[in-house]
């Protein structure tokens, strides 16, 4: 941390400790909070709250990418090259996440039994401990 | 030499003074830094891999157990401690992370002592941390029974109550919570229960299995970051035995060796924040 003199740099270290703790705490505590684990039968709305989570994740991977990692602080051409591939990333896993949701619908629909959606107690299982 | 002078006199007028020389440095960081990036990129790809994996075949699935159902248990024999303990796994690695900024701090000020203090620090951090996740992968695997094939928690999709073996009705529970099928002297030992809401409302039902892909995502990509840290942990340890040999400090550089093995370690780090998003907390 050469843009911060020695006494400084201590301090940001401080600080991201207890930023990233403080954001960490705030995520379980929604997390508890919107699955009805601290009011009985309340519950967050399930988009809302994975888009909140994703945020937050987000904010700490930022974070550590640009503190911790010193990428804020590297040239820009670094910066940039790092950046595409892991938005482009990104991007595909929203892609496939939805992939996979289409295929889900599909095979509600068409009622597919080669592929049932609620797995059965699997009987050979229950057999194949049975010795 | 003399082909070399050749060539330069074929081109006279090719002005050295202009071209990349080598020496320098492109993107302003050193090479080794620089080729530490580009395979912290390639791990990233990995890693999205795995977690691409992960999202295709939760979203296929019409099911998936809850995560603060599934991860309940505490060190201890505690139960009903839904995502205290993996909490306190983020701690330690958000602690290790930030003693090794340290460490890379100390380096660049050239004090020996305090980057092998901060080193042995995320050292103690990075095996705490595996030290929790054994206990809870054993927890999982023997207590629960969950295997890279078998998933036995699953999740309620209607209100309901449980049928006791003479017959009568026992606990209710509600549309949503997970459940885990036990297993009692090696044998599955799912529970009977009468579906209360919902257009199946009536009906006795016996528990299944959570969706299959589960057991097989979490141990692969959890031991996947597992590993990692595990490397990052024997690495730390050979670089910490080197700044305490001395090598570092001669080559006069601020410690740009320890400054590498940070930028791996909140690499591992970056990682778990995803780890724990999607495993834990959606």
């Amino acid at each position: 941390m050469a843009h911060l003199s020695y006494e400084e740099s201590k301090k940001v270290v401080f600080k991201g400790l207890i930023f990233l703790g403080v954001i960490t705490i705030v995520e379980v505590a929604i997390a508890l909070l919107a699955k009805g684990q601290i009011i009985e039968g309340f519950h967050l709305n399930k988009t809302f709250y994975s888009i909140l989570m994703a945020v937050f994740s987000l904010i700490k991977a930022l974070y550590i990418l640009g503190e911790f990692m010193h990428l804020k602080y590297e040239s820009k051409a670094l910066r940039v090259g790092m950046a595409i591939p892991l938005i482009l990333l990104v991007w595909a896993a929203i892609a496939f996440s939805q992939d996979g949701y289409t295929f889900e619908q599909r095979r509600e629909r068409s009622g597919d039994e080669h592929f049932p959606e609620k797995p059965p107690v699997a009987e050979h299982s229950l057999h194949d401990v049975a010795h | 030499m003399t082909e070399h002078t050749t060539v330069v006199e074929e081109h006279p007028e090719v002005d050295y003074g202009q071209a990349w020389q080598g020496g320098d440095k492109p993107l302003k960081a050193s090479y080794g830094k620089l080729m530490m990036w580009y395979f912290l990129l390639s791990d990233a790809f990995t890693f999205s891999g795995f977690l691409i994996a992960y999202s295709a075949l939760r979203f296929n699935s019409s099911t998936w157990p809850e995560a603060d159902f599934v991860f309940s248990t505490f060190p201890g024999g505690f139960h009903h401690m839904p995502l205290i303990f993996v909490t306190v796994m983020t701690f330690i690695l958000i602690l290790s992370s930030v003693t090794m900024v340290r460490a890379v701090q100390e380096g660049q000020r050239e004090n020996q002592k305090g980057v092998a203090f901060w080193m042995g620090l995320t050292i103690l951090g990075g095996l705490s941390f595996l030290g929790c996740q054994a206990w809870e992968w054993t927890n999982l695997i023997t207590k629960e029974h969950v295997s890279l094939y078998t998933n036995p928690f699953g999740k309620y999709e209607a209100d309901g109550v449980y049928i006791n073996e003479d017959g009568s009705e026992g606990e209710t529970f509600r549309a949503g919570s997970g459940y885990l099928v036990h297993k009692h002297d090696g044998h599955w030992a799912p529970k009977k229960y009468k579906v209360t809401s919902g257009p199946e409302a009536g009906t006795i039902k016996t528990q299944v299995f959570g969706p299959r892909a589960f057991g097989a995502l979490f141990f692969v990509i959890t031991g996947f970051h597992g590993f990692h840290v595990f490397s990052g942990v024997l690495f730390l340890l050979i670089i910490m035995l080197n700044v305490i040999s001395g090598i570092y400090k001669k080559r006069k550089n601020g410690y740009e060796m320890v400054e590498k093995i940070g930028l791996y370690w909140h690499f591992v780090d970056l990682v778990w924040v995803y780890v724990f998003l999607v495993f834990y907390l959606l």
